[in-house]
């Protein structure tokens, strides 16, 4: 959204405004109806109705606040917003750690950067389905991790996170950060190799530690990069659904819930659907949380956008 | 280890063995052996035979190759109602892939050079509009959508799930051609102007011919992202047309009957075939999609 390129003159004024520059108008119409129809349209429909009481049908005949007061009373939405909260926290904070610390030790100038690279990317490449499954089979006690480190002699080594209710996010998180990480490498990588080589070569020159120039000069410098990967990581976070759908299918019990699945099952399995409007109108106020103060900072201060 | 290969610029590292190389090294493969057990250990579990799964040496290669679990999985294994296995995902994928890469690629790439080009009143707010939907979470327009392609005839069938997959990938999409459109030269807009060509004609003469590398970026990334879409296959088709990723979590998470480790495997992994050969294939022009998409976002 920053580089604009400008407007090509136009060579004759032609008749009438609307007419002007009508092939581009009728081929925008895709992006114009997705965004008044779908983007806006659709979402404030679901806001409008979870205010309603439908249940199987939309119904727009009562309104109220009920749907967000029994919302907050539920205990499968608090554990939902729980699970959110702390897979969200970490896996920020693995990512951006583990993301970073990758891509510098891959801009090390070291030998098969490629095969490094292909190496920590390919889980991106594949579905939160098949991450899911994959851990799935591996945090198996029975045949997994646990039973194999076990059957080496630590006999009371355990992992088993998948079936232990205070455990389980974690054992999501194991996978999602599997699955991600990559993504941010790249990004971070990118950041790395946009910064002068002449920084490197003072920093030598003043003695300072690798260590430190990377705390000191380069993590401040690559501050942009940073809140991209942030921003990127978080509206990934609220959406995560399908990777706890194949790795616990959101149990044992309620332990593993997230938001998405709450919306997805009174939408479709409860026949409640104002509930489960009202659960997503929340996804969004969470999501504009991140995306407001993001969107200020980024375009707010025009001096600082490229 | 004086060979030159893969030597990226800049000065060499002065010793090899350095206790600074040795720790870098080591570091490296240790995360490597994180990222690549999942894949090492489902290779190998579907390799082997129910028996041998059972002894639970999971990292260990197979005492016996069976390539059995991967026919079961291909052809029988069983998602509730069918026992015709994977391949009828499979070709549902295909079925719904093909159409929406090509249909949202054409419209996204014409969005693009319209607001790269041809921008009018208006165009930059609905761009706007378009990019800050990439982050309003699918949940809270699912629904309405349902209503929406019940009222065109269209919900339920695979030209339904394309229509959607269409939508949600315009946003992406959008912003990688209006970039790249934006980075060519406006002398070559302006002189094909001057020649007297429109719309269409500077489109298809001028643009899509030197654009290549970003096509080829953007069938990375819907193929990648299309096949592997959970969430639109399970809502918006019936079982019937499940695409191969919605049948593989119904056919490795189903509570039916005695789970088969190596056959789920099997079937994970043939999901996993399509979007992996691709990234292996394409090399930095995935790396190069994602960033696009992501840095710019």
């Amino acid at each position: 959204m920053s580089d604009s390129l400008q407007q090509p003159a136009p060579l004759t004024q032609r008749p009438s405004r609307w007419l002007h520059n009508l092939s581009a108008k009728l081929a925008s119409l895709p992006m114009v109806l997705t965004a008044l129809v779908v983007f806006v349209g659709c979402t404030v429909w679901t806001v409008f109705y979870s205010f309603t009481n439908s249940r199987l049908l939309p119904d727009a005949s009562k309104f109220s606040l009920k749907q967000y007061e029994y919302l907050w009373t539920q205990r499968r939405w608090l554990i939902s917003i729980e699970n959110l909260a702390v897979y969200g926290a970490l896996s920020l904070i693995f990512s951006l750690v583990i993301g970073f610390f990758l891509a510098a030790l891959l801009d090390r100038k070291i030998r098969g950067e490629a095969i490094f690279r292909t190496i920590f990317l390919y889980p991106f490449a594949l579905s939160f389905i098949i991450t899911g499954l994959a851990w799935q089979w591996l945090l198996n006690p029975d045949f997994g991790i646990q039973a194999n480190i076990r059957a080496l002699g630590w006999e009371s080594f355990s992992l088993d996170p998948l079936n232990n209710p205070d455990l389980v996010i974690y054992g999501i998180l194991i996978a999602g950060v599997w699955q991600g990480t990559g993504l941010i490498m790249c990004i971070m990588l990118a950041g790395l190799r946009g910064i002068d080589e002449d920084i490197w070569k003072a920093a030598r020159v003043d003695g300072i530690s690798t260590v430190k120039t990377y705390l000191k000069i380069i993590i401040p410098m690559l501050r942009p990069v940073f809140i991209t990967a942030l921003v990127l990581i978080s509206a990934g976070i609220i959406k995560v659904y399908d990777l706890v759908v194949a790795q616990t299918s959101g149990g044992p019990g309620l332990s593993s819930q997230v938001p998405a699945m709450y919306v997805f099952d009174k939408m479709f399995k409860d026949q409640n659907l104002a509930q489960g409007f009202a659960a997503s109108t929340m996804m969004l106020v969470s999501v504009m949380i991140v995306l407001i103060p993001w969107a200020y900072l980024e375009f707010g201060g025009k001096k600082h956008a490229r | 280890m004086h060979a030159e290969t893969l030597e990226p610029h800049g000065p060499k590292p002065k010793r090899h063995f350095s206790r600074t190389n040795i720790m870098l090294y080591g570091t490296l493969l240790l995360i490597s052996i994180y990222y690549l057990m999942p894949l090492w250990v489902m290779v190998m579990t579907s390799l082997k035979g129910m028996p041998e799964v059972r002894l639970g040496h999971i990292f260990a290669p197979p005492i016996e190759v069976t390539f059995e679990p991967w026919v079961k999985a291909w052809s029988q294994a069983c998602t509730g109602i069918n026992c015709d296995g994977l391949s009828r995902g499979f070709w549902n994928s295909v079925q719904i892939l093909i159409p929406s890469a090509v249909l949202s690629i054409m419209v996204a790439s014409v969005n693009g050079y319209a607001l790269a080009n041809w921008k009018f009143k208006g165009s930059e707010v609905f761009f706007t509009i378009l990019m800050l939907g990439a982050f309003i979470p699918y949940q809270i327009m699912i629904y309405p959508i349902v209503i929406l392609l019940r009222e065109l005839g269209l919900y339920g069938g695979l030209s339904g799930l394309v229509l959607v997959h269409t939508i949600f990938g315009m946003p992406i999409l959008t912003l990688l051609f209006r970039n790249y459109f934006a980075g060519i030269p406006e002398e070559l807009f302006k002189a094909a102007r001057v020649d007297g060509a429109g719309f269409w004609r500077i489109y298809f003469r001028v643009l899509l011919p030197m654009s290549l590398p970003i096509f080829v970026v953007a069938i990375i990334l819907q193929t990648t992202g299309i096949w592997n879409d959970f969430l639109f296959g399970v809502i918006y088709t019936k079982p019937d047309l499940y695409p191969m990723t919605v049948q593989l979590n119904n056919i490795v998470n189903s509570v039916q009957g005695v789970k088969e480790y190596n056959v789920n495997m099997a079937a994970t992994l043939l999901t996993g075939a399509v979007p992996l050969l691709i990234y292996l294939v394409s090399g930095k022009l995935f790396v190069r999609g994602i960033a696009a998409g992501a840095v710019k976002g």
